[in-house]
């Protein structure tokens, strides 16, 4: 894989897998009783935030900071940004002042791709735009890993908002590269363009589909979407594409249920299906993002920064080559 | 398996290049029984003694000593497993290393650590795995032994229990192999044996 992380189609079914298996040991971390190893100390990490996050922001500082690197959390309120400071001087600021590492989300589909060439540091996506997600379609893939053998076969729904969904488009491109058969929901107008090129199937029917799948990932409905006109009303999408507990009781037995947050309870979720412990791995999920980006933070900031390729199998432990 | 260099232990005259067997099934055995042998009689008994092996080969050789200890004193002596991956101090300088689980299914304080692993050769490992130990805990003694010493230290160890001094030229491979993870036990020394260096 490269020396950064842009999109979901970068990865390789090899990186994916090394980048989950890594995350398993590293999970162990968090269950000590010193939540902390010093594999990036001296490290910088950057958290450069150009829209509102809590969850993947506070996972990126958490994950740093569990492997012992400095962090710095930028947001474009209350910075520069908001005196008109541009993205490109924004991040010449940043790389003089020798940060490793910067983790972007931005509003701009595409700003990642122009972050990394103007600096030297490992740029991770932590959202661009309508575009991609990486990280978020990784802690999804180790959250469904712990739930069932492999993804061969396995067949993932994705249901609701795919048009203006960054997490939609990252976790097909991860899910199709395992094997997974996914397949795409929601009403045609939230529907991107060439959508038959993802490799997924699609369908506006979100009750035929259901029974079928072993996965159910719902996204977040963006109030505003509404009032630009993709769906008359809450009320309706919600009947047509919530997934209540109707529904729920429609999957099959094993079917879990997915939300990359943050959810709109009774619109694409009903209460009782997010809360539900069997079947919602919601929490799952938040937790899976710490351990899943620690290993992306060791795995592209522990080497000598060209990226990760294959694990070295020869000299495992360094005692070769000293 | 993993060590460069290594020359034959003093075979070195033999060898002008290529592979040699230094320990064969039975030898490795053999040093295992010596070893645990070793540990009890230091110890006087197995009373607070755990087993830890560094990973990838060093968890085999605990496991194998751990049971090794329990026969010999009639009562069940732990094993565990560490990782080091994430306390070597050479990483940012070439591509990380895999990791593995760490598995210590017993508190550390108080107890005495046997510390395994299959080849002694910088240090480096056994540097790493100490500090990994301290995070978990504060041990009453912390102890080391090792199949093969190859010598060429770069940091101010040694081990407590040696089962092969074995003097190793630096552009050498010294390859432990277990049957648990390669199918079958032995120590091969590869590459060529220019001089031999005396540890």
């Amino acid at each position: 894989m490269d020396k950064h992380l842009l999109s979901a189609a970068d990865l390789t079914a090899n990186d994916i897998t090394r980048v989950l298996d890594t995350a398993a040991h590293l999970a162990k971390v968090t269950d000590r009783a010193i939540k902390k190893v010093p594999t990036l100390r001296g490290r910088t990490v950057c958290n450069l935030f150009f829209e509102d996050s809590t969850r993947t922001r506070i996972s990126f500082e958490l994950a740093a900071k569990r492997l012992s690197a400095d962090v710095i959390n930028f947001s474009a309120k209350g910075s520069s940004v908001s005196k008109g400071e541009s993205l490109k001087d924004t991040a010449i600021t940043l790389e003089a002042m020798g940060v490793d590492a910067i983790v972007i989300r931005h509003g701009a589909s595409g700003a990642p791709w122009r972050l990394a060439e103007w600096v030297e540091a490992v740029v991770v996506n932590a959202g661009d735009g309508t575009h991609e997600h990486p990280t978020q379609a990784l802690l999804d893939l180790y959250t469904i890993r712990q739930r069932f053998p492999g993804f061969d076969g396995l067949k993932v729904a994705i249901v609701g908002d795919v048009l203006h969904s960054r997490v939609a488009r990252s976790n097909v491109l991860a899910l199709t590269t395992m094997g997974a058969e996914v397949t795409l929901v929601a009403p045609p107008t939230l529907l991107p363009a060439r959508v038959e090129t993802w490799g997924a199937a699609v369908s506006y029917d979100l009750d035929a589909v259901l029974p079928k799948q072993d996965v159910v990932m719902m996204l977040r409905v963006q109030l505003e979407r509404q009032r630009a006109g993709f769906f008359p009303s809450l009320r309706e999408y919600a009947r047509l594409y919530g997934l209540d507990g109707r529904r729920l009781d429609a999957m099959a037995d094993h079917a879990i249920v997915m939300h990359p947050g943050p959810m709109n309870r009774g619109v694409e979720i009903a209460a009782e299906v997010a809360d539900s412990l069997e079947r919602s791995v919601i929490a799952d999920q938040v937790a899976n993002g710490i351990s899943v980006r620690m290993a992306l933070l060791y795995l592209l900031l522990g080497g000598p920064t060209e990226g990760f390729g294959e694990p070295q199998r020869g000299a495992p432990m360094g005692r070769g080559v000293a | 398996m993993l060590s460069d260099a290594s020359t034959p232990c003093g075979l070195g005259a033999l060898l002008m290049s290529g592979m040699a067997t230094v320990l064969d099934a039975a030898d490795v055995q053999r040093a295992l029984v010596r070893i645990a042998h070793e540990i009890v009689e230091r110890n006087k008994g197995t009373d607070g003694l755990v087993v830890v092996g560094i990973h990838t080969r060093g968890v085999p050789l605990a496991r194998r000593l751990a049971a090794k200890l329990s026969e010999i004193e009639g009562r069940q002596v732990p094993a565990g497993t560490l990782d080091v991956a994430m306390y070597r101090d050479d990483i940012g300088t070439r591509p990380p290393q895999a990791t593995h689980d760490t598995e210590l299914p017993f508190d550390l304080a108080g107890k005495v650590v046997v510390l395994v692993d299959d080849v002694l050769y910088t240090g480096r490992t056994v540097r790493a795995a100490l500090d990994a130990l301290t995070d978990f805990g504060r041990p009453r003694a912390i102890q080391l032994a090792v199949l093969v010493d190859r010598g060429h230290r770069e940091l101010p160890l040694r081990a407590d229990y040696v089962g092969k001094n074995l003097p190793t030229a630096l552009g050498q491979a010294v390859r432990v192999q277990l049957a648990e993870t390669d199918g079958s036990d032995g120590v091969v020394v590869e590459g060529p044996a220019e001089k031999v260096v005396a540890s």
